[in-house]
């Protein structure tokens, strides 16, 4: 009955007679399988019924559409969280592979989501020619590399932050490497890993649209889901149309709020290391309904029990795993030769690292040759200059505006706590669905597109602003508030000497996500058309899509590139140093 | 309690030395020559300063550490890591939060591969053992500190070990509390209902170890080493106030002072300490006054016996040394054979305004601590009068360990502040000179000016 611990839900209540919370939790589940069946059989229909326009604007099919989308969301999620597990872990248990794959993923990050879609399609295609299932993999993926690179940062770091006291007990108990890394290791990583991929899941929605109606060449695959709902409706200048698509996406994210993330982020809370009892714990009241039924908490252990006796008997099976080696650091230099064959182990490492890296920028660099001259370079590195300033004046205004205003509501505790899902939602609102309005508006005031498509690249990620200086400010601490009133400081010398640094870690861990995401939008922010409208702003981000859509690839990896070097460039020369400064200066002793 | 079955030892530590090699070359030697054995039956206790190696030496009999030379045997098998007999009960607890208290309990069957039925019977007798039974169900964030700890007991103790090791498992706790779970303790292993041979107890807070084992093996600082085996010849339950066991906890206290007292100022030799990278301890000037105007006063009039000092300021050995061996190195006091005798500067100090202390402080510091002389000397022979910190951790790298270093350098730098001698940048990393410093006059005289 014990089970693992993160797999039992709830504790023994007797017997496995429905209670009347079961009435209410099982039509749910029965509910959700049934979808889940219905959208996994449609995946599997030949793939001439979904090229050219499949998707019918009929507002009635927006139900199919959504469950559609969101499954192929929750697959890539599904995805990244595997992949999470393992990149990460090696990442963080081989000093040879994390030598390698930190920095990669470091670049993959910044590299622009739709980056990766024009190189995928092809490949993915040809895995099931004549089925939709190439097609809904090359989405599935795409979506996947806008949510597992921050899932699997969040793993990394948590396996390097284990609290030691709890390592050196699950030494000392003797622990398999198995057992500690879903004893120990798993469950300490979990708060950070959830709320990760509810921001991956937010991320998600934004490239859905972009990635369920690709074009690269003369390829075009539409998928039925809400993203190509909107394509289609924004080709047809449907206006009603995009209206219904907003409304069926609230709904959507709306329903997985409640019913995924909130009852996972109430029960992460227990995974928090803090023992201090929480001052605001996570509620939900699908996970109450949960807790409180019978027949499914019993259901729920029975399938506990029985995964600790497969995994039983798994250890059994594999000739017993022995205790994992403990580190000994004083061990491994005791005799010469010993140090002598790590030294040369490490350069070996090194230079093979140097070598594969030095080889892997010469093809890149050979293969854009073939098609780019050295001045077309110097021009896509001033095309990156432009969308750098537009990204580095959006955060400036964005701060102006929020930073404020975030303060306000922070300050008010019933105004917060009414305000901060909202701009929790509104982060996970795809914004490219109000675009048209914005072409719209352009095009009848005869608007500068090289400035007025700008703010699009900032609709979305602005909320993180938002969100995290709310947060910030519910945290400062009361008794600095009362110091400044009682001292009559005000005004500028307020902000100045109080807020402002109380709140910096907050803001610039929410200014970090905002320009990333920024940059991430400028290719679908740079280039937006209405029906046979199509407005071109001059930045890299268009650049990269005008090149997608003429499946121009060394044109492409050249645009990838000189934008990852400028948002690596950019995290490095001002993000990094800022928040190590906020974390440094804030710490009180 | 004697050693009855000693016949084999349970645990033998044999000439285990531990030692780091420093960037600067040469080694940092954390444990010397260290020789422990333990039998079946006793209660150990490893009593040290902080910074003794008493944890470390802990660690190593655990199989967490691998000691750079020496052997572990336990049950006479060398050790390669962490052995079955062997738990641990921590100082932090280090309990699982996920995990509910019986699901804690469990986890220390958890690699043993025990049946489900039998983990779960096991558990619950270790829970009723160590009167937790009613709290099964709770997480550890619901539990009071001393609840907690019984957690950490049940969870060791529901292997059956052999051996129980305890690193400070108390001082985590409020008097109260530890006293309490003491007394629980010592009462189930005196009847025998501890499934253990033995238990190996780090503390360091001589009465704690006075009040618990059988053998007490003190500790002396840089390197570590078993500096003396004193055996507690009293039956439990103990009494604190018998005049034996005061008596034996004095006696104690005067040996650990004994360092001190060797290296009392030398003739020829202006203080205590002979050069920059001396070990400061990292007291604050207030608690420096705080215990000088203390000692001044009635009833001490100067002179003090510590362990009765200690008591009557309800503080432990551990937070009570520090503060007495700064007076001592600033040469305002002398420490001897545990105890504390003021120097006449002392009362100066004592009697002087704020302006006049921190001038008698500063003083001394020019005197008597060679780290914060220097740093003076190289501000003052600078054009901008300014030195980056990284132009004395290195001085100091080469002879201290890294968290010594940095100790040592802390105290120097609040000594020096306190003493308007020099200020520091935290952001900066950076000394400095303010410009009436320079120019050698009276520090504090703005302040004067100002009020």
């Amino acid at each position: 009955m014990s089970g693992h611990p993160y797999l039992a839900l709830g504790r023994k209540a007797g017997g496995l007679l429905p209670n009347r919370w079961d009435v209410l939790a099982v039509p749910l589940i029965l509910g959700a399988v049934m979808l889940l069946l219905q959208g996994l059989h449609q995946a599997a229909v030949p793939i001439g019924e979904i090229e050219g326009g499949a998707v019918s604007l009929d507002p009635s099919n927006l139900p199919d559409y959504a469950l559609r989308t969101t499954l192929r969301m929750l697959a890539a999620l599904a995805a990244s969280l595997v992949f999470t597990l393992i990149y990460a872990t090696l990442a963080a248990k081989s000093r040879y592979a994390e030598m390698i794959l930190v920095p990669v993923l470091d670049v993959l990050q910044s590299v622009p989501v739709l980056g990766y879609i024009s190189f995928t399609v092809v490949f993915f295609l040809s895995l099931f020619p004549g089925s939709v299932m190439g097609a809904e993999l090359a989405c599935v993926f795409a979506i996947f590399t806008s949510q597992a690179w921050n899932m699997a940062f969040s793993f990394y770091q948590s396996l390097r932050t284990v609290p030691r006291d709890l390592d050196e007990a699950s030494h000392s108990f003797r622990f398999s490497a198995w057992q500690r890394f879903w004893r120990l290791e798993v469950p300490f990583a979990m708060p950070g890993l959830i709320w990760n991929m509810m921001m991956s899941m937010s991320g998600g929605w934004f490239f859905v649209v972009a990635s369920e109606a690709i074009t690269v060449g003369d390829k075009t695959i539409t998928l039925p889901g809400i993203g190509a709902y909107v394509a289609t409706a924004i080709d047809q200048r449907d206006l009603s149309a995009v209206g219904w698509a907003i409304l069926a996406m609230t709904v959507v994210i709306l329903i997985y709020d409640q019913f995924l993330f909130r009852p996972l982020v109430a029960w992460s809370d227990k995974f928090r290391c803090d023992q201090t009892a929480s001052q605001m714990k996570p509620e939900s009241w699908v996970l109450n309904v949960f807790l409180r039924t019978r027949f499914l908490t019993n259901l729920t252990s029975a399938l506990g029990t029985g995964l600790v006796a497969l995994e039983d008997l798994w250890l059994r099976l594999v000739p017993v795993l022995p205790a994992l080696p403990v580190k000994l650091p004083a061990v491994d230099d005791r005799v010469w030769w010993w140090r002598a064959l790590m030294v040369a182990m490490d350069v070996c490492w090194y230079a093979l690292v140097v070598a594969g890296g030095a080889w892997v920028c010469w093809q890149v660099v050979d293969y854009v040759a073939t098609a780019v001259t050295l001045d077309e370079v110097g021009q896509v590195a001033l095309l990156g200059l432009y969308t750098l300033i537009r990204v580095v004046v959006l955060i400036a205004v964005a701060t102006v505006i929020w930073v404020p205003l975030g303060v306000m509501i922070g300050l008010r505790p019933w105004l917060a706590e009414r305000v901060q899902p909202l701009a929790q939602f509104l982060a996970a609102f795809p914004a490219n669905l109000l675009f048209p309005v914005a072409v719209v508006g352009i095009v009848t005031f005869h608007l500068n597109p090289d400035i007025w498509l700008s703010p699009l690249m900032i609709l979305g990620t602005q909320w993180y602003i938002l969100f995290n200086v709310i947060a910030g400010a519910t945290a400062f601490p009361n008794d600095l508030r009362e110091a400044a009133v009682t001292f009559r400081i005000q005004g500028w010398q307020w902000w100045r000497t109080v807020m402002l640094p109380g709140i910096l870690p907050y803001y610039v861990t929410g200014a970090i996500t905002a320009s990333g995401g920024a940059w991430n939008a400028s290719i679908v922010a740079e280039v937006v058309s209405w029906g046979d409208t199509k407005l071109h702003a001059t930045g890299i981000g268009a650049y990269i899509a005008d090149n997608t859509a003429s499946g121009d690839y060394p044109h492409i990896v050249l645009g990838i590139a000189v934008m990852s070097a400028y948002v690596i460039l950019f995290n490095r020369t001002l993000w990094r140093p800022l928040y190590r400064y906020a974390e440094r200066k804030m710490r009180l002793g | 309690m004697t050693n009855g079955l000693a016949n084999q030892p349970l645990f033998e530590l044999v000439g285990v030395r531990q030692a780091f090699p420093k960037p600067a070359g040469g080694e940092l030697v954390v444990l010397d020559d260290v020789n422990i054995t333990l039998r079946a039956g006793e209660i150990v206790g490893l009593l040290g300063r902080s910074g003794s190696g008493k944890s470390t030496t802990l660690r190593v009999v655990a199989g967490l550490i691998r000691p750079s030379s020496g052997t572990v045997t336990y049950q006479g098998v060398p050790v390669r890591g962490p052995s079955p007999g062997i738990a641990m009960v921590f100082q932090s607890f280090a309990l699982f939060p996920w995990l509910t208290v019986l699901e804690n309990v469990e986890a220390g069957l958890e690699a043993l591969g025990v049946p489900s039925r039998e983990k779960r019977q096991r558990a619950e007798a270790a829970i009723e053992l160590i009167g937790l039974d009613g709290f099964e169900s709770a997480y550890p964030r619901e539990l009071s500190g001393g609840m907690r700890q019984r957690v950490g007991f049940a969870r060791a103790l529901v292997v059956n070990p052999n051996l129980l090791l305890m690193d400070e498992p108390f001082s985590a706790l409020d008097v109260l509390t530890a006293e309490n779970l003491r007394t629980d303790l010592i009462e189930l292993w005196s009847e025998g209902k501890l499934p253990i041979k033995s238990i190996l107890l780090v503390t360091h807070g001589i009465e704690e170890a006075v009040l618990m084992c059988d053998r007490v093996l003190v500790f002396s600082t840089n390197p570590g080493r078993v500096r003396a085996e004193i055996p507690v010849p009293f039956k439990h339950p103990r009494n604190r106030l018998d005049p034996a066991f005061r008596k034996l906890v004095d006696d104690i206290y005067a040996l650990m002072t004994q360092r001190t007292q060797t290296t009392a100022p030398a003739s020829g030799q202006v203080g205590v300490l002979s050069g920059i990278a001396d070990k400061l301890p990292q007291v604050s000037a207030n608690l420096l006054a705080g215990l000088l105007e203390t000692l001044t006063a009635a009833p001490y009039q100067g002179h003090a016996d510590l362990p009765v000092l200690a008591e009557d300021l309800q503080m432990e050995v551990d937070e009570l040394f520090p503060i007495a061996e700064a007076l001592h190195i600033l040469r305002f006091a002398d420490l001897a054979e545990g105890d504390i005798r003021l120097l006449p500067a002392a009362f100066t100090f004592a009697e002087a305004d704020t302006d006049g202390r921190k001038e008698l402080f500063g003083q001394h510091l020019l005197k008597y601590v060679p780290l914060v002389a220097h740093i003076r000397r190289v501000l003052e022979g600078r054009p901008r009068h300014r030195a980056p910190r990284l132009r004395f951790e290195p001085e100091l790298e080469d002879q201290l360990s890294e968290s010594y270093a940095e100790e040592t350098l802390r105290a120097a730098i609040s000594w020096g502040r306190y003493a308007v001698l020099y200020t520091y940048d935290d952001q900066a990393e950076i000394f400095s000179l303010e410009e009436e410093e320079v120019e050698g006059a009276e520090p504090g005289s703005q302040q004067d000016a100002a009020a």
